[in-house]
């Protein structure tokens, strides 16, 4: 078996921030239950004293191995309470850093679970009728493609 | 931490009795057994010992008994060695697999495939097992190889064996057959004479002998080419020098298997109270492959909502060794093809644990995982969108 940090096990055994949120301002779906991982991360946005947009609360629901439910609860430690531009700029290999590495064939793990986030926060802009950034909607629209992809390919495997 | 090993299908730990046997042929009893002296003969000795042993389980002939360094290298040999033979003679060959082999056996098809001979994979039904009628359709006048896996590693199902052995006989071509017996061998007859089969593979270490050691069958008058040249071991068939106390170890361990008969309907009411007691008191739980046609140390399980390797890991941090199907434990996006085959679901391939019994397993291990193992479930569902 693939040797894991105490960071990874302790985040695996013990998840911060899990569960459903309540009337989340932003949600974001990525994986998919036909490769094994699924990950929701739900956001709610609030004004800081200086006026600026962050994340007040974060929740996740992941179903996926060890790798994939602690890179969830790492990134809600991470990205709780930054301002929404922080947050977009957030980069996912902080995750991995932060649990004291993952094995290679783990890495994508922490690529979901920042992807999760990315989706939150475009969910978030959209229902809001606020000006998506150029950048938001690029990466948008290819996790929206990847996701098609792969539902395409299930689909196709499942005719033959 | 209380250990609880419920793996006995990866390997099984050795027997006493076995390492026993063995030690003296790791120190002492050195020689080579291709060497003429005392030394070389005490060496030859001891294989033939071990030979005749494993004869004696099959019903055959010591000669028809090749030892070698892995069961995958004797699955590898039979496929190989028997492809290659057909291509000698000048023919184009065809063969036959199921869609549920070890990958010892899938990986060689899939290489000759590569290489442009014609194969056939047979799928099986939501039992895991395969019709030998479809067999029969697939048959062509240039098959020259089916092999048949006696009972799966992931599910224990049991296959059908003898009767695709009497349906090849009926052929008016020769069709060699070959059966991956490694998951069989504790549990099911192995007589080669009403398994009709022609060539026929065991493992030390799934029978609580060494690793390292493998068995291939090779029926008189069947001629497959070698795979390894050198120094002519094994009638040629397996060249290098012999693996002496992994050999004599396999012997004793197929010896042992008569004495183990015994424990199995003790393993099997452990395993039956384990299915039962998992499918009643956790939701959403699904047994995997036939109930009955199946080995009877094997408990296959899938669990909705929450993911294998997570219950592994869990499992593991409590001290119980559990394997699964989900495709993060293979590092690839999907998941066990031996469930996938059974046609399940995604979610339920990836849910999927398996436990496989043994004859060191007690009341009071299966207990303790009966205990632990409900937690387990509903803490990962708990953390899961999957409901």
């Amino acid at each position: 078996m693939i040797p894991y940090s105490k960071e990874v096990l302790q985040h695996f055994n013990k998840p911060h921030n899990y569960g459903k949120m309540k009337n989340p301002d932003g949600v974001g779906e990525v994986g998919n239950i036909v490769c094994g991982d699924l990950m929701r991360l739900y956001i709610k946005v609030a004004k800081d004293k200086k006026g600026q947009e962050i994340i007040k609360d974060i929740k996740f629901e992941t179903y996926g191995c060890l790798a994939a439910i602690a890179s969830s609860s790492m990134l809600t430690d991470l990205v709780k309470g930054k301002t929404i531009s922080e947050a977009l700029d957030f980069d996912r290999k902080e995750i991995v850093e932060k649990l004291g590495g993952l094995p290679p064939v783990k890495i994508h793990c922490s690529v979901l679970a920042g992807d999760a986030l990315i989706e939150a926060i475009h969910d978030y802009f959209n229902k809001n009728n606020k000006l998506i950034p150029e950048k938001l909607k690029l990466r948008h629209q290819q996790l929206q493609k990847e996701k098609q992809a792969i539902e395409e390919r299930y689909k196709k495997d499942k005719a033959v | 931490m209380k250990k609880v090993y419920l793996d006995y299908a990866a390997t099984t730990p050795l027997d006493s009795e076995i390492k026993k046997a063995m030690l003296p042929y790791m120190d002492k009893e050195f020689g080579n057994a291709s060497s003429l002296h005392s030394f070389g003969r005490m060496a030859k000795e001891a294989i033939e010992k071990a030979r005749q042993q494993v004869a004696v389980f099959l019903n055959c002939r010591p000669d028809e008994i090749i030892f070698c360094g892995s069961a995958t290298e004797a699955d590898n040999l039979a496929i190989l060695g028997a492809v290659k033979i057909a291509q000698k003679k000048g023919l184009k060959p065809h063969i036959i697999t199921t869609a549920i082999e070890h990958s010892a056996v899938l990986e060689p098809f899939g290489q000759l495939e590569k290489e442009g001979v014609e194969v056939s994979y047979l799928s099986v039904g939501p039992e895991g097992i395969v019709r030998v009628g479809d067999i029969e359709k697939v048959l062509k006048p240039n098959t020259v190889l089916v092999s048949v896996m006696y009972a799966n590693n992931e599910i224990g199902t049991i296959q059908p064996i003898a009767e695709i052995g009497t349906l090849l006989k009926k052929q008016s071509q020769k069709i060699i057959f070959h059966t991956d017996a490694v998951q069989a061998a504790n549990y099911l007859g192995c007589d080669v004479q009403k398994l009709q089969v022609d060539l026929l593979t065991l493992s030390g270490h799934k029978i609580y002998g060494p690793k390292g050691a493998g068995v291939l069958f090779i029926r008189k008058g069947i001629a497959i080419e070698p795979m390894i040249y050198g120094g002519h071991q094994e009638n040629g068939y397996r060249s290098g020098t012999e693996n002496v106390a992994g050999v004599v170890g396999l012997g004793e361990a197929v010896g042992q298997i008569q004495k183990t008969k015994n424990e199995i309907q003790n393993i099997k009411r452990l395993r039956d109270e384990l299915i039962s007691n998992i499918l009643q008191n956790i939701s959403k739980t699904s047994l995997n492959g036939s109930r009955e046609q199946r080995l009877p140390n094997n408990a296959n399980i899938s669990f909705a909502g929450a993911e294998g390797e997570s219950i592994l890991m869990a499992l593991d941090q409590e001290g119980i060794a559990v394997s699964t199907g989900s495709a993060c434990a293979s590092g690839s996006l999907e998941p066990s093809h031996v469930l996938m085959a059974l046609g399940l679901s995604p979610e339920k391939a990836h849910g999927s644990v398996r436990f496989t019994l043994g004859k060191y397993t007690t009341e009071q291990e299966i207990a303790y995982v009966l205990k632990v193992l409900p937690k387990v479930i509903e803490r990962l569902r708990g953390i899961s969108p999957v409901k």
